[in-house]
């Protein structure tokens, strides 16, 4: 295989410069020690960090965004395995349109679901509820899942739970022992890109949030539309370290491209 | 299994998530059709009577056609500039050796799970009149005096690009993925020159790929919000954050109905028609 010319990588360090620069700045303007916006040219301070603990309105929509989060993605798996062994094991009328039907919160703009959404749970009485929230975002993630534990379950070989069965063991066992394990990986990644998605939304969340129940981008979000300060630079840089933490997870686990491009033969 | 309970069991697996995708997405997005409808009254609020006032306002008022076309515009530039920096890339990062191209992928790809708002963030002090970027461009001598990059279209269009730019490398490294390398081996040695290999060989074969990435972020760029809200500020609409200030501001309900229902049938046409051509165009790629 030819190597990269010069020019090749010249454009590549030039580009790695223009995705980097905006994360790295918000990192670097977190540590200033001054009370303005600026770069910390006469030292590093944590004066900013600390500032967090004195805002709790930031605690509380962190600790809300991860219950969102983790309820959500976890809805959206229990939603997305059996779905996922229904397409990939039988062939039944309508199974196309549930597919396509399953998947097309991709399609629909977040803005447009935020609308939908403001309006159905105030017709409903869910309006600025959590439980409200809760099922928004499944709506959202559920495809990120679904893809996933499809893939993985594409990817099993079905002639092993043939054996389990023909051993004796019952269709619970089946698939508690047999299946459950092998798409394993599948199930966890699906889980964590979910969570991800959901922990990040932002453009419907706002719609739907209210000022009591609400999320960690959205907080951040209505913040900034009223003043860019050093506060909420520190705030994002710690939302960078710890999505960098869980994208290297992924890496790991999955491999980032494959998770995002739904992996195996789907 | 007897034959009965093995027609119904797909049926009992995907059920519960065609319950909740009936009762979660294809209701409340039909709610919001039929409010496109409802009147609405600055005392009287929404009334539910058929009207298509709210049609009419749309489509009469230029200030709304001024939006679109904003919005249209920044999609359109937002897509060719992920195109011009992605494709390449998309290519360079092919053509590196191991533990460089997994490193590189992961920086390039890997902001896409960080949060929208911290990356805009970023670009908003990058660009602010006495953002990095100005002080840059004026300590080069390239500028005298600072240009205001936030609250601008191009201010927009330069975040939104890099937002959505993993999207355009991710689809053109998937079709990269899939060439045989002993293509471009036949055709060096059947003599072709290095440029001929690419634009002759390679080019044609990602061209799917380029088209699909185009595709979402032409979509995504067409209804981003938060960066066009933080980045262009409250004067700058474009169709999502015009749909915002109805809905949140204005109190106009109905009429960021019709905003929003415009948005998604542009959006799934948009969508739909340009995958159904590049299917039917690439076919042999997609087998």
């Amino acid at each position: 295989m030819s190597r990269n010319g010069p020019l090749a990588l010249a454009f590549h360090a030039l580009f790695v410069s223009f995705i980097l620069a905006p994360i790295l700045i918000v990192c670097a303007v977190a540590f200033t020690p001054e009370g303005f916006l600026s770069l910390p040219t006469r030292g590093l301070s944590l004066r900013w960090f600390r500032a967090i603990l004195d805002y709790p309105e930031f605690i509380r929509a962190f600790r809300d965004s991860v219950w969102l989060a983790a309820l959500s993605s976890t809805v959206a798996i229990g939603l997305a395995v059996p779905a996922a062994l229904g397409i990939v094991r039988y062939r039944f009328p309508g199974r196309e349109a549930m597919t396509a039907l399953f998947m097309s919160p991709l399609m629909v703009p977040h803005v447009v679901l935020g609308i939908a959404f403001l309006r159905f749970f105030s017709q409903i009485g869910l309006s600025g509820t959590f439980l409200g929230l809760v099922l928004s975002h499944v709506i959202v993630i559920l495809p990120f899942a679904l893809r996933l534990v499809l893939a993985a379950s594409y990817g099993m070989d079905q002639r092993i739970e043939h054996a389990a069965v023909s051993l004796g063991a019952n269709a619970a066992t089946v698939f508690r022992r047999v299946t459950l394990p092998l798409i394993l990986p599948g199930v966890v990644s699906g889980w964590m890109l979910a969570f991800i998605n959901s922990f990040d939304e932002v453009t419907m969340t706002v719609f739907i949030a209210s000022p009591s129940t609400t999320t960690l981008p959205v907080r951040m979000f209505l913040y900034i539309q009223d003043n860019i300060d050093p506060l909420v630079t520190s705030v994002s840089a710690c939302l960078i370290a710890m999505t960098g933490v869980v994208m290297i997870l992924l890496d790991r686990l999955y491999g980032l491209d494959r998770l995002f491009l739904g992996g195996g033969k789907a | 299994m007897t034959a009965g309970s093995a027609r119904l069991a797909p049926y009992l697996l995907t059920g519960p998530a065609l319950l909740v995708c009936l009762c979660l997405l294809l209701a409340p997005l039909g709610a919001t059709v039929l409010l496109s409808f409802y009147d609405w009254g600055q005392y009287k609020g929404i009334v539910e009577e058929f009207t298509l006032k709210n049609w009419v306002e749309v489509v009469s008022d230029s200030y709304f056609l001024e939006v679109f076309l904003r919005t249209l515009r920044i999609a359109l530039a937002v897509t060719v500039l992920s195109m011009l920096l992605g494709i390449p890339e998309a290519y360079i990062l092919n053509r590196m050796s191991p533990p460089w191209r997994g490193i590189f992928l992961l920086i390039v790809i890997g902001p896409l799970l960080i949060s929208v708002v911290a990356r805009t963030l970023g670009w908003a002090l990058l660009l602010g009149s006495t953002g990095i970027l100005n002080q840059g461009l004026i300590s080069l001598g390239l500028l005298k005096t600072p240009v205001e990059f936030m609250f601008s279209e191009t201010g927009v269009i330069i975040a939104l690009t890099h937002v959505l730019v993993p999207f355009m490398i991710l689809s053109v490294w998937a079709s990269l993925q899939r060439l045989d390398p002993q293509v471009e081996n036949a055709a060096i040695s059947l003599g072709a020159t290095p440029s001929a290999v690419l634009r002759r060989v390679v080019l044609p074969q990602v061209v799917p790929g380029i088209l699909s990435g185009a595709v979402i972020v032409f979509a995504l760029a067409a209804s981003a919000f938060a960066t066009p809200a933080i980045i262009g500020g409250r004067r700058l609409k474009v169709a999502a954050t015009l749909a915002y200030d109805e809905f949140l501001n204005t109190l106009n309900w109905p009429l960021g109905a019709v905003v929003a229902t415009l948005l998604l049938i542009a959006l799934v046409v948009a969508v739909v028609t340009s995958n159904r051509m590049i299917e039917r165009r690439y076919a042999q790629v997609f087998e």
